[in-house]
């Protein structure tokens, strides 16, 4: 190509068709890098107001620079209660729908029996409901055994689980779908009784699956609104503090928490990335 | 224990499923036969009757389809602005990127790391009225002196355009990464242009991933209130709006529950228009 573009003729092309020949070649280049742009926008902003020192009560025009957001992150009554909150349910959460599920992913993927296509339906099915459609539900259940459940943290909990469970199944599934079943047969070839060798060799083996599975559920679970807005009661979650407070005005602490858990999720996110990177170059070298 | 398992072997599969079935059973399943018999109840809170009021159906649809019509042309909007957004930057990532791929990547999922409300709130930062995009658009003549893009459509619809962004780039980006690159080799060989080779060959490999892309972002979009609430006003309000009012605020929870089933019901329609033109094996497949 650079050999072609030394030839004279081409050198003697108006600037016109060189601008458009230029055009043509790194255009979708171009508009990806402005999607990209698109994308990144918000996220610049909501880390840019974090830091700025607003005028008046709302933080929608750019004052002045200041840390004094992120040093006084909790100064706004009611926040800190609600990152707390937020992840104690996302923890709880997380832990028992990746057991849940795992158990689930294991069942359909090893097993032949009846009811696995119904299984499969349950499982896909909560994920293409409507958010509004599973959060009232569950709110017309709790609301009609009010004697067993009351809106609030236990509440929040079940409906977490509850949205949480199918990711993981999905998740888990495509792990073990390429997974080698002779490693297990092998040690039960051992003497291995079906415990130890699911204690042994398969969850060694599916934990990476588990933990991707784990993330994916806590960052579904930290970040969800509509589900829990339905079946909260009086319990505060960070999203619910930011729908709440949203009416009045939104305080730059409020950015800060949203771009203190942004920058933790990039941070691992990055070190998969980076750690990827690495063991593909190291497998190829080994070949 | 091992005993167990070796004796009953038919029921490990029962008993590996039975903690999450029986989850999603009751905290899925029953809570929607309980909003179905929500639905056909009549009368004021809290003193509702079940008296299979059928009319909580037809009332939602005359004094709601307003509402439910702006939901799905909204969504309809939205998808197809994602699947114009993405088609071009998944394309990109997945045949020019190299080794930058999985950076680019995390572009794409990087707004999901910031709380689903604060992203949406950064829109009103971003589109307000003493903000650079208005000031631009004012400037170019295209907004007039008191042109707003804050309270319109137009925020409403970019609003839900964004948030559900990557649910239409990633199951294309898979559709493309898998394709064997050989298969435009071989359709430039027999003098396909770039042009034709795309056309002939990447878009309907990339088909399944465009479906898939277009369900993810179409059945949330729909059902969503968050983007009219907080970037619209009443006038943009989605059928999500009527139904978290209902139950929430005017406590009318039989009609709120009918909407939603009518909404779930015209999600289902959409779906099967769109198998219907997609043909269904793409769809399941």
């Amino acid at each position: 190509m650079t050999t072609v573009a030394a030839l004279p003729p081409r050198a003697r092309r108006s600037v016109a068709s060189r601008t458009w020949a230029f055009v043509k070649r790194h255009a979708l280049t171009v508009y990806a890098l402005l999607v990209v742009g698109y994308l990144m926008l918000p996220i610049a902003v909501v880390i840019m107001f974090s830091f700025n020192h607003p005028t008046g009560r709302f933080n929608y025009v750019w004052n002045e620079f200041t840390f004094s957001n992120w040093f006084h992150w909790n100064d706004v009554l009611g926040i800190q209660d609600a990152i707390v909150r937020s992840l104690e349910v996302g923890l709880l959460a997380t832990i028992v729908a990746t057991a849940l599920g795992t158990l689930m992913a294991l069942a359909i993927v090893r097993h032949h029996f009846v009811g696995r296509g119904a299984t499969n339906v349950l499982v896909f099915l909560p994920m293409s409901t409507p958010e509004i459609v599973l959060g009232a539900s569950l709110l017309t259940l709790f609301l009609n055994t009010t004697a067993v459940f009351q809106l609030g943290f236990i509440t929040i909990f079940i409906a977490h689980v509850m949205f949480i469970v199918s990711f993981v199944v999905v998740t888990v599934k495509a792990r073990l779908i390429g997974f080698d079943r002779h490693l297990e047969e092998a040690a039960m070839d051992l003497g291995a009784n079906e415990v130890t060798t699911f204690r042994k060799v398969t969850l060694p083996l599916i934990a990476p699956a588990m933990l991707a599975a784990a993330l994916l559920g806590f960052a579904l679970s930290i970040d969800d609104f509509v589900i829990t807005y339905f079946n909260a009661g009086g319990t505060q979650t960070f999203p619910i503090f930011v729908w709440g407070i949203a009416r009045v005005a939104v305080p730059p602490q409020v950015n800060v928490i949203a771009s203190a858990i942004f920058i933790v999720a990039i941070a691992i996110a990055l070190t998969n990335v980076f750690w990827e990177y690495r063991s593909a170059k190291r497998t190829r070298g080994a070949t | 224990m091992g005993t167990f398992f070796h004796r009953h072997r038919g029921a490990t599969p029962y008993l590996l499923l039975a903690p999450g079935v029986l989850w999603l059973a009751i905290f899925f399943v029953i809570p929607l036969a309980f909003l179905g018999y929500e639905s056909l109840q009549s009368g004021l809170f809290p003193n509702f009757e079940f008296t299979w009021q059928f009319s909580n159906f037809s009332d939602g649809i005359r004094d709601y389809h307003t509402q439910l019509l702006r939901s799905f042309v909204y969504a309809g909007i939205a998808t197809l602005a994602c699947l114009v957004l993405a088609y071009p930057l998944v394309y990109w990532i997945a045949f020019r990127a190299g080794a930058w791929r999985n950076l680019f990547l995390l572009f794409i999922v990087a707004p999901f790391f910031v709380t689903y409300l604060v992203r949406t709130l950064a829109w009103l930062n971003i589109l307000a009225d003493e903000g650079p995009v208005v000031g631009i658009l004012r400037d170019l003549h295209i907004l007039g002196p008191d042109g707003r893009l804050l309270a319109t459509t137009f925020a409403v619809v970019s609003g839900i355009t964004y948030n559900f962004f990557p649910f239409m780039a990633l199951p294309i980006y898979v559709s493309l990464e898998q394709m064997d690159a050989r298969l435009l080799e071989a359709a430039k060989d027999l003098y396909a242009s770039p042009i034709q080779a795309f056309i002939r060959v990447t878009l309907p490999l990339s088909a399944p991933g465009i479906v898939a892309g277009t369900l993810l972002t179409f059945i949330p979009a729909a059902g969503d209130f968050i983007n009219a609430a907080l970037l619209g006003t009443p006038n943009q309000a989605m059928i999500g709006n009527v139904i978290q009012s209902k139950f929430l605020e005017s406590l009318d929870y039989p009609s709120a529950a009918a909407l939603s089933f009518i909404l779930m019901g015209l999600i289902l329609v959409a779906l099967l228009v769109y198998a219907r033109i997609v043909g269904s094996e793409r769809l399941t497949g």
